[in-house]
Formats: structure tokens, C-alpha cells, sequence
């Protein structure tokens, strides 16, 4: 279950830009996941809830944008969207594809109370 | 008022800072780094076993084995012949990160190194977000899985370079197509080398030494 070390992750960043930022609370927490990168978002905020039970971040919500996986065919130069991560070119057929999105795991947002 | 305050930063970027640092003493050195993965019973501490039994002689290697629990595997390596070798007991923690590595190599000294080789957590989910400062992944599958495998977790197969099918000695025995794994495997990395072989008879291994040994050279020289 590495979604508790990720969600340990989550909180120990957004503690840091609290206290960096003379922030009173957080209220949401805006996350981009990539499809490719295996996070189950439900065990996300499971992990995350059991984490920050009793902390300053208890009344934190977690959003969770899934961000799809977008190819760039080498061969051709189509971009295109990358459906149930099989890698080929609807266009040419090439299987030289590099991935554009879909990778991401970053905070992009907190949501605060001044 | 709430107020919205744009952070954009990876969550791990934490880790990623410390698998720079890595893969930059690693760089200095010359040192070929891969970090297998596979699920529990593949095959990764045999195909070591295997590789030391071989390359000994040829290549300096370091190996860390991590494990959730014991230093079985550690030990096993050592008793093939492992001269470098270290365990890392990650204490109920699914997969390594860069800063048990970081730790590890303390004890090694990266300029007699040639080859260094992470035994990851057996487990196709959780390492492939960790990057520990490798060259290259590699993903182990034994023909006792699934042939369906690489469709079940995209994330590793696609993030790997190298697809080393396992086993083969147990081919017939299951449902288990070998044209299909690569078929499968191709169709989320269409550049993922493969290698098939089997530990237990030794079909297939020259293959692989003759590839690592490559690797290894290629790293030293000024085309890397
Ligand atoms: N039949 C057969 N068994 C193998 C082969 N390679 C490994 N094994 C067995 O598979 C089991 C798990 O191997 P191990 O190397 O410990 O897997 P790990 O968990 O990935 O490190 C052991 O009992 C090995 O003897 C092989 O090529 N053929
Ligand atoms: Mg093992
Ligand atoms: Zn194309």
C-alpha cells in the first residue's frame, strides 16, 4: 500500500508551504494523478484520512484530478490520446510513442484560510 | 475569503532530489545501475545468483537486496558469491526509495564498482514511482504469472527498459503464451527489450551476461 507513504508525502509538503506561507488552515488540497501512475485514489484518501486524524489537516479535503495518458508518435508526429495504456499509433501503427502526460503526481494547489 | 495558492510541486520530489544525487555518484563512476522489480517469487534472487555465479570473475558487482522483512536474500547472494552485498530491510515499507539506497552505498566504495544491481521489494506496483537513481528497470515475469501481466500494471512495464521472461523451463505446464506476454508487454512499451530464460537450466542466461557485460562497457565509454 505505498498510498500512505504518498499521502505522507502530500502532508509533509503541504505542512512545509503552511508554515513557509503563515498559513492559518488548509481547506482543500489539489492533487494531479496520472493515469499511468498506478495511485488508487480511493486508498489515497483513505491513507491521507488516517494520517492527518487529530492533526491540523483533519478538515483538509483532498481533490483529485486524473490526468489521461497523451502520446507523441515518433514516427509520424500524431498526438493522441493514449486509451487503456496501449502505446500504438492510431494513426501509423508505430509503437515508438513518448508518453506526454499522464505521469504527473504533484500538489498543484492548496485551497487556505488566511 | 479562501484563497487559492498554486504550489505545483511533485510529491516526491523529495526523492527525486536524493535519486539525482544518486544517479550523479553513480555517473562519476561509471557505474551501471539497474533496479529490478518483479512480484514475489519470480525469480530476481535466482537470476542474480545466476549473473554473480557468471560475471564474478569479468565484472565488480555490488548488490542491495531489499526485502520487507528477512535478509534471506541477501544472504543467498552472498553465498553464491557476491562479494558486495547488503540487505535492506525496508521493515514493512512495499518498495525502496532513494534515501535507503543513499544509505547503502555508504559501505561501497563506487570506484571499484562496475555493476550495482537493486533487488526491489517483489511488488509491480508500488517501486515504479520511486526512481533510486538507475540507469535502467528491468521487469522480471516467470511463466507461472499470467501472460496478461504487463496490461495489469502499465505503469512498470511502460516505465521499465527490460522485460526478462522467467520460467521458461515451466513452459506447457499453464496457460502461459510466450508470444503473448510480448505481445502484451509491446503493446505498453513498444521499445522494451526482452530476454527469455530459465534459472533453472541455464537456457537463455548467455544472452543476458552477454547483454549486461555490454551494458557495463557501454556505460564506461565516452558514447554514454
Ligand atoms: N522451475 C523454475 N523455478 C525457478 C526458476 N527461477 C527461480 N525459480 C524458483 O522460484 C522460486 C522463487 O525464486 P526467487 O529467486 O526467490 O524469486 P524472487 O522472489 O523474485 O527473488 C524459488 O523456489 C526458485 O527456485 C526457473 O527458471 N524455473
Ligand atoms: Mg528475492
Ligand atoms: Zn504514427
Amino acid at each position: 500500500m505505498h498510498e500512505l507513504s504518498i499521502a505522507s508525502s502530500i502532508v509533509n509538503t503541504v505542512i512545509q508551504e503552511v508554515k513557509t506561507r503563515n498559513i492559518k488552515s488548509v481547506s482543500k488540497i489539489g492533487l494531479k494523478i496520472g493515469a499511468l501512475t498506478d495511485i488508487v485514489p480511493d486508498s489515497l484518501q483513505f491513507g491521507f484520512a488516517a494520517i492527518t486524524k487529530n492533526t491540523e489537516l483533519a478538515q483538509t479535503k483532498l481533490l483529485i484530478e486524473i490526468i489521461r495518458v497523451k502520446g507523441y508518435c515518433k514516427k509520424c508526429q500524431t498526438n493522441f490520446e493514449v486509451m487503456e495504456f496501449i502505446f500504438i499509433c492510431p494513426n501509423c501503427q508505430s509503437n515508438d510513442i513518448n508518453m506526454n502526460q499522464g505521469n504527473e503526481l504533484e500538489i498543484a494547489y492548496i485551497e487556505a484560510d488566511e | 475569503m479562501p484563497e487559492k495558492i498554486m504550489i505545483e510541486k511533485k510529491v516526491l520530489s523529495e526523492n527525486d532530489i536524493l535519486a539525482q544525487e544518486l544517479r550523479k555518484k553513480f555517473q562519476e563512476h561509471s557505474v551501471f545501475v539497474i533496479n529490478l522489480v518483479s512480484s514475489p517469487g519470480s525469480g530476481k534472487t535466482s537470476l542474480l545468483e545466476k549473473t554473480i555465479g557468471q560475471l564474478n570473475d569479468k565484472l565488480n558487482i555490488a548488490l542491495v537486496a531489499g526485502d520487507v522483512q528477512t535478509e534471506n536474500d541477501a544472504n543467498r547472494l552472498i553465498k553464491a558469491g557476491g562479494k558486495m552485498v547488503r540487505p535492506i530491510v525496508t521493515g514493512g515499507s512495499c518498495h525502496l526509495d532513494a534515501s535507503m539506497i543513499l544509505k547503502s552505498i555508504e559501505q561501497f566504495d563506487l570506484a571499484k564498482i562496475d555493476l550495482f544491481v537493486i533487488e526491489n521489494v517483489g511488488n509491480l506496483v508500488c517501486p515504479s514511482s520511486y526512481d533510486l537513481g538507475e540507469d535502467m528497470k528491468i521487469v522480471l515475469i516467470s511463466t507461472t504469472e499470467g501472460d496478461d501481466k504487463p496490461l495489469k500494471y502499465p505503469g512498470m512495464f511502460r516505465r521499465s527498459s527490460v522485460m526478462i521472461v522467467n520460467k521458461t523451463d515451466l513452459l506447457g505446464f499453464s496457460d502461459f503464451e510466450l508470444h503473448t506476454v510480448k505481445e502484451n508487454a509491446k503493446k505498453i512499451n513498444g521499445q522494451l527489450k526482452v530476454f527469455e530464460l530459465s534459472c533453472r537450466t541455464g537456457d537463455g542466461l548467455p544472452k543476458w551476461f552477454d547483454w549486461l557485460v555490454e551494458q557495463v562497457a557501454f556505460k564506461k565509454s565516452d558514447n554514454w
